[in-house]
């Protein structure tokens, strides 16, 4: 008797876009162009262009392998259990093919037409996201999206690797940020899904250190995150612009962190708190780099 | 027959959109081109 699989209609193409991640492509994207917009030199805009379609493509590829990869734990979340995988409307061996033909197109596109420096990283990123965060870290440690963040990291480096062809403090100073902010975003989140990831037996932190020790880590790393968002101003890479905004955009997500940090849950709770936050959280990124952007257009 | 017809619009969905892919890659190629032979120049 077999025991293969029955066999899928082909999947439609919305599917497939559905399995790159198009919200989260979205902030990567934009933390990418506006690592480049904030290099020091002027990139020509095709080359531009393709760089920053290189990236969404890098991410684009980094989430298909994730989530061909992680099929059976986003079948057990309600978040994720109607993503094209759990939800049976994609062969998963499609999704492998895809991932990793999208992942080797965008490497390939970024190393002929824009720079070897922005290829590598992007190279770095996307096995960073999919072998160290997705098969590595996630079902092994509640420090998962501590390490894991970097891979969210790297676009700002991509972005100005791509305008510049090297490397700088900026930059750097800015994979820092992002990768000081994800577990605070993160954290609130799986606060409010804490159930999802108990039932997936994902090792998120609230399920494994428990809600009290998730709440100080929060808040621990949001004042590391608010000195990485601070420190360009300081240190002369950055004008003032960039400078008064972040001063009254971290000060706004330090209070928020702080109010999460040091409440308790009670029955029925609704984790407004927890949901601002991780609103805020995302909306406090787009401000950031969008700052730094007019800092470096607008003054002379 | 409903199966088929699924089959059959899924297929020309992807075929429509890979054509369309395919041809803005061949568009974004030349235009790399003609920027790299112009920062060539400079």
């Amino acid at each position: 008797m077999s025991t293969a699989a029955p066999l899928l209609p082909p999947a439609d193409w919305r599917d497939f876009l559905a399995l790159t991640k198009p919200r989260v492509m979205t902030l990567v994207v934009f933390t990418g162009l506006c690592g480049m917009l904030a290099a020091p030199v002027r990139i020509d805009p095709v080359i531009g262009f393709t760089a920053i379609l290189c990236i969404a493509l890098g991410a684009g590829a980094a989430g298909a392998l994730n989530q061909w990869y992680e099929a059976d734990l986003d079948a057990a979340m309600r978040r994720t259990q109607k993503r094209p995988l759990p939800d049976g409307r994609m062969d998963r061996q499609a999704a492998l093919h895809f991932g990793v033909g999208l992942g080797a197109f965008s490497v390939i596109l970024m190393g002929l037409a824009v720079n070897l420096t922005a290829a590598a990283i992007l190279t770095a990123s996307i096995l960073f996201y999919v072998l160290v965060y997705t098969v590595w870290l996630k079902r092994r440690t509640p420090q998962n999206i501590v390490i894991g963040g970097a891979a969210g990291a790297f676009p700002p480096l991509i972005g100005w690797a791509a305008a510049t062809g090297g490397v700088a403090w900026l930059p750097v100073l800015l994979f820092l940020l992002v990768f000081l902010w994800t577990p605070p975003h993160f954290w609130a989140l799986a606060l409010f899904v804490k159930t999802d990831y108990a039932a997936a037996g994902v090792p998120m932190l609230p399920v494994v250190a428990g809600e009290k020790a998730t709440r100080r880590s929060i808040g621990i790393y949001t004042v590391y995150m608010a000195l990485a968002a601070l420190a360009p101003w300081p240190l002369r890479l950055a004008g003032w612009i960039y400078g008064g905004t972040s001063l009254v955009l971290t000060m706004v997500f330090v209070a928020m962190a702080l109010k999460v940090a040091i409440r308790t849950q009670a029955p029925d709770d609704a984790m407004k708190p927890e949901k601002a936050l991780f609103s805020y959280s995302i909306l406090y990124l787009f401000l950031l780099f969008g700052a730094l952007v007019a800092d470096r257009w607008v003054l002379p | 027959m409903k199966n088929d017809d699924l089959v059959r619009s899924r297929q020309r969905g992807r075929a429509m959109v890979m054509g369309l892919l395919l041809g803005a890659l061949v568009l974004l190629i030349f235009a790399i081109t003609i920027s790299k032979i112009k920062l060539g120049m400079h």
